[in-house]
């Protein structure tokens, strides 16, 4: 065992790419459900922002713009959904589980002509003056853009969420629909901007992988990050930075345990390998042990309006 | 998740299935896979062995698959597809043997096989490939190539093929190089881009300039190649796309010949429970093309060991060798033996020089 073969400036940088995926789906999907809806999509729609977000950077040669499509795409498969559950009354589980199947084959349809090419890279942002200062410089500083702007969109949210009256307006459409109805507010628009921001958040966090994290297009290739930023939400209490925190957590020690393994800790793997669920879980339950932290009152509930 | 799994599958399976309700004579031959097909890799390799089967016998035989079911839960799409009438049914990963045993049980009249195990029944073979074989190759190249001498190695899950494969991998590296160190991950996981990808990072930031991996996607491919000076092999199948450089061989697993073969057998009605574990010689395991990236000498070397060990003039597993723990495994000039104590098939140990443990399964 040596653990000085392990470079903390190159594990913190790993660990900020490994998170940012997950980041992204769970903080699209915090903001689904404080709007009291569930979709359980996230999977589907990360998969098909990945094809989608691959192929547009490949063909453009420009990272940035595979970013966007995918936003749009996985905004406008969330879209679906919406109009499923919102107007047509279907289940929210069974359509958010539909919609992670569709998307999966969508996916791999699409992705067919894209196996094997090499994506375009993506400069990284090395943010003047910051990035010199010494070991901090390069850990926080120097990283692909979308690293920062997964943490904008975060502190955006949370601004939005708790300090403005929009956010007021979706969280009161999230506890109790039927009152916010009342009072004049239009749930299914409020719910619907909320689904697509959920997906071209997750779509972002799918070309996430496939641009930056692996990179190339592999069929299937998000693997159940999808349910993994469904259950950070949770566990998260559905409060912004600590889904920052869960992502970070999670995909910290994913990569961290990696290395001890490399490393040939003494530490028996199977423990190693089980540590990014059993540490993330662990954390976020004994934060929100105090105080009341529940789901938002209508979340997976049917909306049916009252004149 | 496992709900999911199985319903994804279920749905794959009922989707498989809709357009085939037709044509009572066709054999039908059904196909489990761990991944998707299109992962570049293990079950890329299973399916063209199933696109062969269609091209022997056209019209007469009908196949269906369904693709990415979990380890943990495949008697549900194994009995789903018994149901649908399949007359031959391949399940392709290790993890599959005891519910293909259960399944098999209830269905007597449909045949079994399953890849990579090691427990038959009367309607259930086993048939795997020798895979070590290519890994002394992969060993070799590695051992040369390596400036760090250190060589990373993915690992998938602790059964015996995957560390028949580290074990092989290192004697013929350190054959050549007796400095060289292997750095093991376990990453519990056939399939998983990201993870495997973050594998790789792990074993590059940690000095490794050559990567050997035993998951099925190209994902440490792409990893190899943007930190630019690390080698490695392709796995299960060529992985061309990565070739001349990172990727400077493979193992591919050739599927096929066999798949045609027991199909053929059961149209024939002459299939028996079988058990086949075929290497370089039969075809059943191939080595890509070595490119120029490897010096002439290496590439020589390594084709002649390729040659020799389809030949049977050598084996992978040749004395004397002692297991990690010291204690003696094979005399000198003694070559392993399949089964029994201590031989291939259940192979639970590392042997002497590698610096690490077996997790328990």
């Amino acid at each position: 065992m040596d653990l000085g073969q392990i470079n903390p400036l190159l594990l913190l940088a790993s660990l900020m790419v490994a998170a940012t995926p997950i980041l992204l789906a769970a903080i699209g999907e915090a903001v689904v459900e404080k709007s009291g809806v569930l979709n359980l999509g996230v999977e589907g729609m990360m998969i098909t922002g990945a094809v989608v977000g691959f192929a547009f950077g490949v063909n453009t040669g420009a990272p940035s713009i595979g970013f966007v499509a995918a936003a749009v795409a996985g905004a406008a498969l969330s879209m679906l959904f919406g109009v499923l559950v919102l107007y047509l009354k279907s289940n929210q589980v069974a359509t958010g589980l539909g919609l992670t199947l569709f998307g999966l084959g969508l996916s791999a349809l699409i992705g067919k002509p894209y196996e094997g090419i090499k994506a375009p890279t993506m400069a990284k942002w090395e943010i003047p003056l910051l990035s010199d200062i010494p070991v901090l410089g390069p850990i926080m500083f120097r990283h692909d853009p979308m690293v920062y702007v997964s943490l904008i969109i975060v502190a955006l949210t949370w601004y939005v969420l708790t300090r403005t009256r929009a956010g007021l307006i979706l969280r009161g459409v999230g506890e109790n629909h039927n009152a916010a109805h009342a009072l004049g507010y239009k749930v299914i628009r409020v719910r619907l901007m909320a689904i697509a921001f959920g997906g071209a958040c997750a779509g972002m966090g799918g070309a996430y992988i496939s641009l930056v994290r692996v990179p190339q297009w592999v069929e299937g290739m998000t693997a159940g990050a999808g349910w993994i930023a469904l259950a950070i939400v949770v566990f998260a209490s559905w409060r912004p930075w600590r889904v920052l925190l869960g992502a970070y957590l999670f995909g910290g020690i994913s990569v961290l345990q990696l290395n001890l393994q490399a490393a040939g800790v003494p530490i028996p793997v199977e423990i190693l390998a089980m540590s990014p669920y059993l540490i993330t879980i662990l954390v976020l339950v004994v934060i929100s042990l105090r105080g009341n932290h529940g789901a938002p009152g209508s979340l997976g509930r049917e909306f049916h309006a009252t004149h | 998740m496992r709900v999911l799994k199985s319903l994804l599958a279920t749905a794959a399976l009922a989707t498989g299935l809709a357009g085939a309700a037709v044509a009572e004579d066709k054999t039908k031959v059904g196909f489990i896979y761990v991944g998707p097909v299109g992962d570049g890799g293990w079950t890329y390799e299973h399916d063209k062995g199933r696109q062969a089967v269609e091209a022997a016998f056209g019209d007469k035989v009908e196949t269906v698959y369904v693709e990415s079911v979990s380890e943990s839960n495949a008697e549900g799409p194994i009995t789903q597809m018994a149901l649908s009438g399949a007359d031959l049914i391949f399940t392709t990963s290790f993890g599959f043997m005891d519910a293909t045993l259960a399944v098999a049980e209830k269905f007597p009249n449909v045949k079994f096989e399953h890849a990579t195990g090691y427990k038959q029944s009367d309607n259930v073979s086993v048939y795997s490939a020798r895979f070590y074989e290519g890994r002394a190759v992969q060993g070799h190249i590695a051992g040369k190539m390596t400036k760090s001498n250190i060589i990373g190695y993915i690992a998938s899950f602790p059964i015996p093929e995957v560390i028949r494969g580290i074990n092989s991998a290192y004697i013929h590296a350190k054959k050549v190089n007796p400095d060289v160190q292997f750095k093991i991950i376990w990453a519990y996981t056939w399939f998983d881009p990201a993870k495997e990808a973050d594998a790789a990072k792990a074993l590059i930031e940690q000095g490794a300039d050559v990567i050997l991996q035993h998951t099925d996607s190209t994902a440490p491919q792409a990893a190899a190649k943007e930190a630019g000076n690390v080698v490695t092999f392709g796995q299960a199948s060529d992985m061309g796309e990565y070739a001349p450089f990172p990727r400077v061989s493979s193992i591919i697993d050739d599927w096929a010949p066999y798949y045609v073969a027991r199909t053929k057998a059961v149209m024939d009605g002459t299939w028996e429970s079988v058990s086949t574990w075929d290497g370089i010689g039969a075809g059943m395991v191939g080595i890509g093309e070595i490119t120029d990236a490897v010096p002439a000498d290496v590439k020589a070397e390594a084709e002649a060991l390729r040659d020799a060990l389809a030949s049977g003039e050598y084996h992978a597993f040749t004395g004397p060798l002692n297991k990690q723990d010291g204690t003696p495994w094979l005399a000198d000039g003694e070559t392993a033996s399949d089964y029994g104590d201590d031989g291939l098939a259940g192979m639970s140990f590392y042997v002497e020089g590698i610096e690490a443990e077996i997790p328990s399964n």
